[in-house]
């Protein structure tokens, strides 16, 4: 059994605890960047693993799969940790000498925070995702209102009481779905599934549409983004960054879950909810598009682009066949990244211009107008999709696999284009838009007193945008590993079939479940 | 008993989201609370309602209840507690900070309707 699967896991809980034990910022500092670079090699290996068709089923404490809880690292989820670790990296490098010495505890609750992501991604079970949802959700919550402040304490308490709401709603969800199958393993889900009739059938319907709904929270999908922009906008840009793969979880829940246990072979329960999700999210896409239109500053900007984001992935995903998954899964990386590269841009533009900060009205100059400048045209093309970064090929992705459609969802096909490419020229409006207040309508000299942002602090931005030009320059293989990524979601078989015959090790002290059969 | 059972989980359940919807933090805590009661006896149903029976394999013996949701309930309270634990220290702050325990931190107009 290779272990690959349960360090992403172990290694950011064990960081966490040994910060707790020495609790001087430097050598906190210095934990946090030995395990988020050794997370991101992590990333790395199993991204390199499972190119190759491998997929790692780590039996945790050497239970068989449906009785134990199983991890899983497949194509996805070796994509996901690895997209986290970059995003980590990224966060730390923004927080590093200013934003963790506002607070106490920050370079803990972000490695509790990439525990708990990097289990979500992980994990085989619906329990267990509940439990590594809530572990993300706790340090999420410290993370927000660190460094204080009222508007970060108003925005936390909404977020966790709409949070917990959520958490009540999947796990009555979940405790349905074992109601009548009797498992909570997803592998023993999607095989238990087609043998549901009748009144069963029923009930498990209504535990996907409550998983549905749970998932479009986490995502922030219409109508459930309203809680977003009010909390990434009140949250530190660095957190804000890191926060923009935390939609991206409930993205990758429903692709997990709406592939694998309701897909195409769930018998009465196949594709349950897949005409839905695209229609919600087109609608989603353009409203959100329509709210970075008329964002008031430039992170409500961001915030409404990062829904817009998700939305998009979900009308890729919606749609559930294996080419417009395979564009979602290529877009997905790219999309986290600008988001969290738009959010940088905006804390270094808001710094020098005073009380006017990042709001979109005539003011003073943003500090070192030409290097921030470039940051922020580089990060709007991103953000928009236009070429010639690699978003461009996953919206071009997307719209070719609506194309050849026949039969029913032939009708949808025109709608679905006007959505995607008007939401993309909303966002290419109100970025230009954007720039061109903040940069070119300014109104006087420079704010005094502020410091120039050094190169070391452009960095982090600097490092978003080099991985999205690595994702344009490597699109090819990106591409290939999409795809098979995709191929491998919509037909679910091989994997279930691996994670229920997977033997636990040999040993002397080897649980048996054969004999509770 | 599952008739009592379906009574309790839904006035639970209805108490806790009427609770949830009152502007006040204080009410919403309450009301998140009563629902995580609702929600965990609703995990525990279930796993079928059966009365006397063990949860451990025992030789001789037949018919069981089902340890797993009981170990799952045993999950959920332990993060609702935390979670509550949370939301009151998050809802002090916020009433220190603004003077008040409205959930958008501020007084609603006395006046006119609300």
């Amino acid at each position: 059994m290779n272990h690959a699967p349960i360090v992403p896991i172990v290694l950011p809980a064990l960081a966490a605890a040994l910060m707790l034990i020495d609790r001087r910022i430097a050598s906190q500092r210095m934990l946090a960047w030995v395990s988020m670079l050794l997370l991101l090699a992590c990333g790395a290996w199993l991204m390199a693993l499972s190119a190759d068709g491998w997929r790692g089923v780590y039996l945790a404490g050497n239970w068989a799969a449906p009785y134990g809880i199983a991890l899983v690292a497949d194509r996805l989820s070796s994509l996901m940790v690895a997209l986290t670790a970059l995003l980590g990296v990224i966060a730390l490098g923004a927080a590093h000498r200013r934003w963790d010495t506002r607070g106490e505890h920050f370079h803990p609750l972000l490695q509790v925070q990439l525990m708990g992501l990097n289990g979500a991604f992980l994990t085989g079970d619906l329990f267990n995702l509940f439990v590594f949802f809530e572990v993300l959700l706790i340090a999420s919550y410290g993370l927000l209102v660190h460094g204080d402040g009222r508007p970060r304490i108003a925005a936390g308490l909404r977020f966790v009481t709409l949070n917990l709401f959520g958490s009540a709603l999947f796990l009555i969800a979940a405790s349905l779905l074992y109601g009548v199958t009797g498992t909570l393993n997803f592998a023993d889900l999607s095989a238990r599934m087609p043998a549901l009739t009748g009144g069963d059938a029923t009930l498990a319907r209504a535990g996907a549409w409550m998983l549905l709904t749970v998932f479009c929270l986490k995502a922030a999908i219409l109508p459930l983004y309203f809680w977003l922009p009010g909390t990434y906008g009140a949250a530190s840009p660095p957190v804000a960054a890191l926060f923009a793969v935390m939609t991206k979880v409930g993205v990758y829940a429903v692709l997990r879950v709406f592939t694998m246990v309701f897909g195409a072979g769930a018998g009465a329960l196949a594709d349950v909810a897949f005409p839905w999700i695209a229609a919600i999210a087109a609608a989603g896409y353009l409203l959100s598009m329509f709210g970075a239109l008329a964002g008031a500053d430039l992170r409500r900007l961001a915030s409404m682009l990062l829904v817009g984001s998700a939305a998009f992935l979900l009308i890729g995903i919606g749609l559930g066949t294996e080419r417009s998954i395979a564009a979602a899964v290529f877009y997905l990386p790219h999309t986290t990244l600008s988001a969290a590269a738009l959010y940088l841009v905006a804390d270094l533009v808001a710094r020098g211009r005073g009380e006017t900060a990042d709001r979109l009205r005539p003011g003073p100059a943003p500090l070192r107008p030409a290097a921030v400048g470039l940051l922020f045209f580089a990060t709007a093309i991103a953000v928009a999709g236009l070429p010639p970064f690699g978003g461009f090929i996953g919206k071009a992705m997307l719209l070719a696999s609506m194309l050849p459609q026949t039969g029913p969802a032939a009708a949808s096909v025109g709608p679905l284009w006007a959505v995607v490419l008007a939401g993309s020229l909303f966002a290419m409006i109100a970025l230009a838009r954007a720039g061109s207040v903040l940069f070119w309508k300014s109104d006087g000299a420079p704010v005094r007193g502020v410091a120039m942002p050094s190169l070391r602090e452009l960095l982090p931005c600097a490092l978003a945008l080099a991985a999205i030009v690595g994702i344009t320059v490597f699109a090819a293989p990106l591409q290939r590993y999409a795809q098979a990524t995709a191929h491998e979601l919509v037909a679910p078989e091989a994997l279930v079939d691996q994670v229920l015959r997977t033997v636990p090790r040999a040993g002397p002290h080897q649980p048996r479940p054969e004999s509770f059969r | 008993m599952a008739l009592l059972m379906a009574i309790g989980i839904g006035v639970l359940a209805a108490a806790g989201i009427y609770l949830l919807l009152r502007p006040r933090t204080f009410d919403t805590i309450l009301g998140l609370t009563l629902l995580s009661y609702a929600v965990n006896l609703f995990i525990f149903s279930m796993g079928r309602l059966s009365v006397g029976r063990a949860p451990i394999v025992e030789a001789g013996v037949s018919g069981y209840a089902d340890p797993l949701p009981q170990a799952l309930v045993l999950t959920a309270i332990v993060i609702s507690f935390a979670m509550t634990a949370l939301l009151l220290v998050l809802a002090v702050r916020a009433n220190a900070a603004s003077g008040s325990d409205d959930v958008d931190g501020g007084e609603p107009p006395r006046d006119g309707p609300r």
